[in-house]
C-alpha cells in the first residue's frame, strides 16, 4: 500500500457538525422568494438578464445569514440546516397546493410555518403567468402535451425547476477571484463598438455579470462582518481564534484569488452555495475537486503551513456543508428523486488533459472524507482508466464496502471517445467530470441539459398493441392492427415507428422548455464561470457555452429486450400464441388480480384461520408473511392468462450472458439512442441519450401496464441498463457481461448499472481485490458505469420477507457467492446470523 | 498430445457451473462441478455429486434433474465468457465435484482445453485415485487444492468410507510434481476438530515439499436440505458449526507446524 492510501485521523468536530445538521426537521424558508419578488416588481420593462442580476443582488444583500456552531467553512443558504428557499420564477402553484401536505408526505417532507405559508401566498400573487413553466407549456405542440398527459415521457425536472446540471470553472475563481473575472468582463466591454449587432444585448449581459459577481463579493463580506461580531461575543478562546480566521477568509475570497488551501475551501463553498441561490437547478456538481484544489494543498504542505490532518478536516467540513443544501420538489418529483438529494457530483482520479494519471493525495482524501462523514453528499465518483493506481481503486472499494453506496465508478476508456464523438476536443474530453447521477461532460465549458426528460421505453411498446391508442385516445401513430404484424420484423418496425414519433415529441417538449429558460431565467452569475459566455455576450441558456447538449434519458431497456424476446419465441418462432392472445393476457394483467391492503389482510387472516383449523400453530410473523406475499404477487383469477406468463418467465432473460437475448437488448437501446442523436436543440447543440432512470423507474412503472416480459402492471420498470430485478440469476459476472453487450458509447449522456452485494462478498483483502477485478473486467468490455449497494443484515431480513424485491442479491455463502433468495430459509437464517459477526 | 478437436468433443457429466467464485483458487474463478466421487464423506455438502448417475432432487418444492452430459467445447464456451475477470484477477477454471478425477478423460480434456484458451486451471481434489492418474492431472494443473481430512486411517475410513493410506502417499508424491499445492481440511466436529488432530494434519502437510499454506474449512449445514431433497438420511444429525473461538484455537495449533493457516478458503 502506498503512503497516500493510509487512513487519516478524523477530527472530533465532524461528529458535532453532523449532529447539528440533523437535529431538526428541514423547513421551507420564504426569504429568497420575498427578496426576488420585491426586485422583480421594481425592474419591470428592463432586459431580463439585468432583472435577474438585480434580483440576485437584492437577495444577497438582504437574505439572513448565519454561521453554524463549530463551522470552519461558512455560508448557509437557509437559517435552519438542510432547509430550502423557494424559486417562484420557475413554478409555484404546486407548492401552494401542497402547503398542507408537504410536512407529512412520505418522500422528503419539509416543515412549513403558518407565517411562511402566508408570506408565500402573498408573494405568489405576483407570479401568475410569469414563470418559465407557463411559457414552456404555451410553446409546446398540442401533440406533445397530449403525450405528456398520457405519461409516455416526462420533462418535469426543468419544466418546473431551474436547470442546474453544470460544473463551473471553480479553478478560475480560486485562482483569480471575482476581481479577475470582472477584469475580463471590463476588457470585453472595451473591445465593443456601438455599431456591433450584439452591442445592446451583450452590454446588458456584461453589466448583469458585473452586478452578480459584485453581489457575491458583498455577500462574503457580510459573513466577514458577522464572524467579527460573533468573535467579539465569543468567550471560548479557541473558537474566538477560529472566528477571526473565518472573518479574514471571507474578507479575501471569493473577491481575490485564494492564497491558502483554507481560503480555497471557503471560496469554493461560496461558489457552490450561491449557484444554488441563483437558481433551483440541482446537480450543481463540484466535479474535479482533487484537481483544482491540488495546487493550494501542495503549496501549503510544502510551506508547512498546514498538516494533512488539518486539510482533511477542512475537506470533511465541506462534505458536511454539501449536505446542508436542499430543495423542495413537488410530491411526484420528490418520489422520483427520493432522498433529499442535490446530486452534487464530485469526482476523483482519472487523467489530466494531457492524458497522464491525475490521481493525487487529494483524490485519496476525498474518499477518506466520505468514510469520515458517511453521508450521501457529495455524490462521490471515481474515474477509472487503464493507468489508475491499483491502491486507489482498493481504497475506493473500502468505501463501497461500508454500504454508503459510494463511490460510483466511471470508465474513461468509454467516456472519453463517447464525448469526442459528440465534438468535444480531446483535451476537454480527458478533463471530463460527472454531473448529477451519471452524466459526463467537460467542466466549465458545457451547458449540458443532462437530465432533460424521463422516457419510458415500455409505453411505446404498449402503443404497438393498441395501434397507437391509449385509453381510447389516438396518442401515437397508427402502426397497424396486430393481425397485420405477420413477422417479427413487422412488429419491430411498428415499435420503431411509435418510438420515433414519441422521441420527436419529447424533443419538442425539451426545446420548448429550453426557450422558456432563455427568455425568462437567464443566469448571469453562472455565466461568469462558463466558457465562452463572456466573449459571446450570452448566458448558457442563450447559447453562451462552448458545448451545448440536451440529454433526456430512456429506461426500460431490459423490459423491452425481454418483451421482444418473448414475442420472437412464443409468437413468431414457436407460434404458441398469437399477438392477440398476448394482448388479452396483458390487458388482464396475466390473470392476476392486485389486492388492496384491506383485502390482503382479510385474505391473510382467512388463510391463518384455515391453517389453525387444521391444528397448525400460526404466529403473527407468519400472517405478516402471507399478507406480504398476497400484496406482492396478487391473486391468480384466470389460469389461461397466467399460463402465458409462466411460459414467458420460463424463457431466457437479459442479464444472464446469453447471446440471443443480449443482442435484442442492444437493439432495444438503439431504438432510443439512434433517433435521438439526429435532433438539434435551441442553443445550436445536439441531443444525445442517457440510459438511466434516477429513481423514476418506480413511479413511472406505476403508470405502465403489464408488459410481455412477464412484468405485471404498475410494477417498477427495470433500473437503468441493469437487468430486470430478479431476472439475472447467474451471478455478477454474467449480469455484467450482458450489460457490457449494450453500446455504451452511443449513450454519451451516461448509463447506469446497479449491483447489489452483501458486505461479506467484499470481506478481507481478497474480497476487495475480487471486487476491483470485477469492475476492471466489466470496464475492459466497454462498460461505462457501475455502482454498488452493499447491503446489511437488516436488508437481508427484509429480503426474506419480500424476496421478489431482492432476486439478484448476491451473498457469500460458504467459500462461494450465491443469490440470497434462492437459498432455503434455514440457510438464509444462517447467513443472517453470520453477518452479525462480520466486521470491517 | 490429443488434437484440439478431440479435446473439444470429449463428453462428460457435470451438475453445476458456478461463476464468480472467489475462494477456490486465486482470483475470480468459474467452478465446474463434475458428477461422481470415490469418497462418501458423511458431512458432504454436495451429496448430489456423489453418484455418477443422473438423479432427481427436490429443492424449494420443485423437482430438479441433477446432472447432464455435455462436451468440453460447450463447457469451455461458458467458462470463457468470464475471461476479462480471470485476466484482471489472476483467476481461471476450477474443477470440483464429486471427485473430478473420476471422469479422467473428460476432466483432463477440460484442463487442456482451458490452457489452450489461456485460462489457468485449479482442482479441488481428494487425490484418492491411482497415482499415475493424479500425476497426469498434475501436469495440467496450475493450482491444486487437496483435501487431507485425517491422519488416522481407521477414523478416515469410518467417516469417508475409504482409508487414507493412498491419499497420504499420493500427497507426498504429488508435492514433488505439483506447481502449487495447498492443503485443505474440512473441520468436522466429532471427526477431526480437536487441536491434536488438526495439528497432526498440519504437521503432515508441513512435511510436503513446497506446501506453505493450509486452509481450515469449518463444517456447515448447507447440505442438509439436499439430503432431504434426495430422500437421504442426514448422518450428521444436529451437529453445530464450530464456533469462531474454536476455529481460532485450531488455527493456533495448526500454526505450530510452521505453515500459514487460513480459516475458510
Amino acid at each position: 500500500m502506498t503512503d497516500m492510501a493510509k487512513s487519516i485521523k478524523k477530527s472530533d468536530r465532524i461528529e458535532r457538525l453532523k449532529e447539528h445538521l440533523y437535529k431538526e426537521m428541514p423547513q421551507i424558508e420564504a426569504d429568497r422568494a420575498v427578496l426576488l419578488t420585491q426586485s422583480y416588481m421594481s425592474t419591470e420593462g428592463e432586459p431580463m438578464v439585468l432583472r435577474r442580476a438585480k434580483a440576485f443582488k437584492n437577495i444577497l444583500e438582504y437574505i439572513p445569514i448565519t454561521i453554524r456552531p463549530d463551522e470552519l467553512v461558512v455560508g448557509a443558504a437557509t437559517k435552519r440546516p438542510r432547509s430550502c428557499q423557494v424559486f417562484p420564477e420557475f413554478s409555484f402553484s404546486w407548492l401552494e397546493d401542497e402547503f398542507d401536505t408537504v410536512e407529512t408526505r412520505s418522500a422528503d417532507p419539509f416543515h412549513i410555518s403558518e407565517e411562511t405559508k402566508r408570506t408565500l401566498h402573498e408573494v405568489y400573487k405576483y407570479w401568475g403567468g410569469k414563470t418559465t413553466s407557463e411559457l414552456a407549456s404555451s410553446y409546446m405542440a398540442p401533440e406533445t402535451l397530449l403525450a405528456m398527459e398520457h405519461n409516455i415521457f416526462t420533462p418535469g425536472n426543468y419544466f418546473y425547476n431551474g436547470v442546474g446540471h453544470v460544473t463551473v470553472k471553480y479553478g478560475e475563481v480560486l485562482q483569480i477571484g471575482y476581481k479577475g473575472i470582472l477584469e475580463k468582463v471590463r476588457a470585453e466591454k472595451a473591445k465593443m463598438n456601438f455599431g456591433d449587432a450584439d452591442y445592446n444585448t451583450k452590454t446588458a449581459f456584461l453589466e448583469a455579470v458585473e452586478i452578480s459577481c459584485e453581489a457575491a463579493i458583498y455577500y462574503a463580506k457580510r459573513y466577514a462582518k458577522l464572524a467579527l461580531e460573533m468573535m467579539d461575543k465569543e468567550t471560548d478562546p479557541v473558537r474566538k481564534k477560529e472566528l477571526a480566521v473565518i472573518a479574514y477568509n471571507c474578507s479575501r475570497v471569493p473577491e481575490n484569488g485564494a492564497e491558502t488551501f483554507y481560503e480555497a475551501c471557503q471560496s469554493f463553498w461560496f461558489v457552490q452555495m450561491l449557484l444554488q441561490t441563483e437558481s433551483s437547478g440541482h446537480s450543481i456538481s463540484p466535479g474535479r475537486f482533487d484537481q483544482y484544489m491540488y495546487p493550494f494543498y501542495k503549496k501549503d504542505i510544502e510551506n508547512g503551513t498546514i498538516t494533512q490532518e488539518e486539510a482533511q478536516e477542512l475537506i470533511d467540513c465541506l462534505w458536511i456543508k454539501l449536505n446542508d443544501l436542499s430543495k423542495c420538489r413537488d410530491a411526484a418529483s420528490a418520489a422520483g428523486f427520493a432522498g433529499y438529494s442535490m446530486f452534487q457530483n464530485l469526482i476523483a482520479g482519472g487523467q489530466t488533459e494531457d492524458g497522464v494519471d491525475a490521481t493525487n493525495e487529494l483524490s485519496y482524501m476525498c474518499l477518506e472524507a466520505t468514510l469520515h462523514t458517511n453521508l450521501p453528499g457529495p455524490s462521490l465518483s471515481v474515474r477509472v482508466w487503464n493507468g489508475s493506481p491499483h491502491d486507489f481503486l482498493i481504497k475506493a472499494a473500502t468505501v463501497t464496502r461500508t454500504g454508503v453506496g459510494l463511490p460510483a465508478y466511471y470508465n474513461d476508456e468509454v467516456i472519453i471517445p463517447a464525448l469526442m464523438s459528440r465534438g468535444v476536443a480531446l483535451r476537454d474530453a480527458r478533463n471530463y467530470n460527472i454531473i448529477g447521477c451519471v452524466e459526463p461532460q467537460c467542466s466549465g465549458k458545457t451547458w449540458g441539459w443532462h437530465d432533460a426528460a424521463f422516457f419510458n421505453m415500455c409505453r411505446p411498446l404498449e402503443l404497438v398493441f393498441s395501434n397507437g391508442k391509449d385509453e381510447g385516445v389516438q396518442v401515437g401513430p397508427v402502426t397497424g392492427e396486430l393481425e397485420s404484424l405477420k413477422t417479427f420484423d413487422d412488429f419491430k418496425v411498428a415499435y420503431q415507428k411509435q418510438m420515433d414519433y414519441m422521441i420527436a415529441l419529447m424533443v419538442n417538449s425539451n426545446n420548448a422548455i429550453d426557450l422558456a429558460h432563455a427568455e425568462r431565467a437567464p443566469l448571469p452569475y453562472l455565466a461568469s464561470m462558463i466558457d465562452d459566455c463572456i466573449a459571446r455576450g450570452k448566458t448558457p441558456e442563450q447559447g453562451g457555452a462552448v458545448y451545448n447538449f440536451s440529454g433526456p434519458q430512456g429506461f426500460g431497456i431490459a423490459n423491452v429486450a425481454d418483451s421482444l424476446y418473448s414475442l420472437k419465441k412464443l409468437v413468431y418462432e414457436q407460434k404458441k400464441y398469437t399477438l392477440r392472445q398476448i394482448k388479452d393476457a396483458l390487458d388482464n394483467n396475466f390473470g392476476i388480480l392486485e389486492i388492496d391492503d384491506d383485502k390482503a389482510l382479510l385474505a391473510a387472516n382467512e388463510t391463518a384461520k384455515v391453517l389453525r383449523a387444521q391444528g397448525q400453530n400460526v404466529t403473527q410473523d407468519q400472517i405478516t408473511d402471507i399478507y406480504n406475499k398476497i400484496k406482492a404477487e396478487g391473486v391468480v383469477v384466470n389460469a389461461e392468462y397466467n399460463k402465458i406468463r409462466e411460459d414467458i418467465l420460463a424463457l431466457d432473460k437479459f442479464g444472464n450472458d446469453i447471446a440471443d437475448v443480449d443482442a435484442l437488448a442492444r437493439e432495444a437501446a438503439y431504438y432510443y439512442t439512434r433517433p435521438l442523436e439526429t435532433y438539434k436543440n435551441t442553443r445550436g447543440g445536439t441531443f444525445h441519450a442517457g440510459l438511466y432512470p434516477v429513481s423514476a423507474n418506480v413511479p413511472l412503472g406505476a403508470q405502465t401496464g403489464a408488459t410481455p416480459d412477464g412484468r405485471c402492471a404498475k410494477k417498477p420498470v427495470a433500473d437503468g441498463v441493469s437487468p430486470s430485478a430478479g431476472y439475472d440469476t447467474h451471478g455478477p459476472t454474467a449480469s455484467a457481461n450482458s450489460v457490457a453487450k449494450l453500446d455504451h458509447g452511443i449513450a454519451s449522456n451516461g448509463t447506469l448499472f446497479n449491483m447489489k452485494f452483501h458486505p461479506s462478498a467484499l470481506e478481507g483483502e481478497g474480497g476487495l481485490e475480487s471486487f476491483v477485478a470485477l469492475i476492471r473486467g466489466f470496464f475492459d468490455q466497454k462498460g461505462m458505469h457501475m455502482q454498488f449497494n452493499v447491503v446489511s443484515r437488516e436488508t437481508l431480513r427484509d429480503a426474506q420477507k419480500h424476496p421478489e424485491k431482492y432476486k439478484s442479491l448476491v451473498v457469500r455463502v460458504a467459500g462461494y457467492s450465491a443469490l440470497f433468495t434462492t437459498l432455503s430459509k434455514s440457510l438464509q437464517d444462517d447467513i443472517i446470523n453470520r453477518t452479525e459477526q462480520t466486521r470491517f | 498430445m490429443d488434437s484440439l478437436k478431440q479435446i473439444m468433443n470429449t463428453t462428460g457429466r457435470i451438475f453445476d457451473v458456478q461463476k464468480f467464485s472467489t475462494h477456490d483458487g486465486p482470483g475470480i474463478r468459474t467452478i465446474v462441478f463434475l458428477k461422481g466421487c470415490v469418497l462418501r464423506c458423511r458431512w458432504c455438502c454436495n451429496p448430489e455429486s456423489q453418484e455418477y448417475k443422473i438423479q432427481e432432487m427436490v429443492q424449494n418444492g420443485k423437482t430438479k434433474i441433477i446432472g447432464y452430459d455435455t462436451t468440453v467445447k460447450d463447457v469451455l464456451a461458458d467458462v470463457g465468457k468470464d475471461m476479462p475477470y480471470y485476466r484482471r484477477s489472476g483467476g481461471g477454471l476450477t474443477l470440483s465435484g464429486g471427485e473430478a478425477m473420476c471422469q479422467k478423460e473428460f476432466a483432463l480434456a477440460l484442463l487442456k482445453g482451458a490452457h489452450h484458451m489461456g485460462i489457468n486451471t485449479c482442482i479441488e481434489t481428494t487425490a484418492a485415485l491411482p497415482f499415475e492418474t493424479v500425476a497426469e492431472f498434475a501436469e495440467n494443473l496450475d493450482y491444486i487444492l487437496m483435501d487431507i481430512k485425517h491422519t488416522d486411517p481407521k477414523k478416515h475410513k469410518e467417516f469417508t468410507g475409504v482409508s487414507n493410506e493412498r491419499i497420504l502417499e499420493n500427497a507426498h508424491k504429488l508435492a514433488q510434481i505439483a506447481k502449487s499445492l495447498t492443503v485443505r481440511v474440512p473441520v468436522i466436529p466429532t471427526f477431526n476438530d480437536t487441536e491434536e488432530e488438526i495439528f497432526s494434519i498440519a504437521k503432515f502437510a508441513k512435511n510436503l515439499r513446497g506446501v506453505e499454506e493450509i486452509h481450515l474449512l469449518p463444517y456447515h449445514r448447507l447440505g442438509y436440505d439436499k439430503y432431504v431433497g434426495l430422500g437421504r438420511e442426514y448422518l450428521m444429525g444436529d451437529l453445530q458449526t464450530p464456533s469462531k473461538e474454536h476455529m481460532e484455537k485450531l488455527k493456533k495449533s495448526a500454526e505450530c507446524s510452521g505453515l500459514k493457516v487460513v480459516i475458510g478458503g
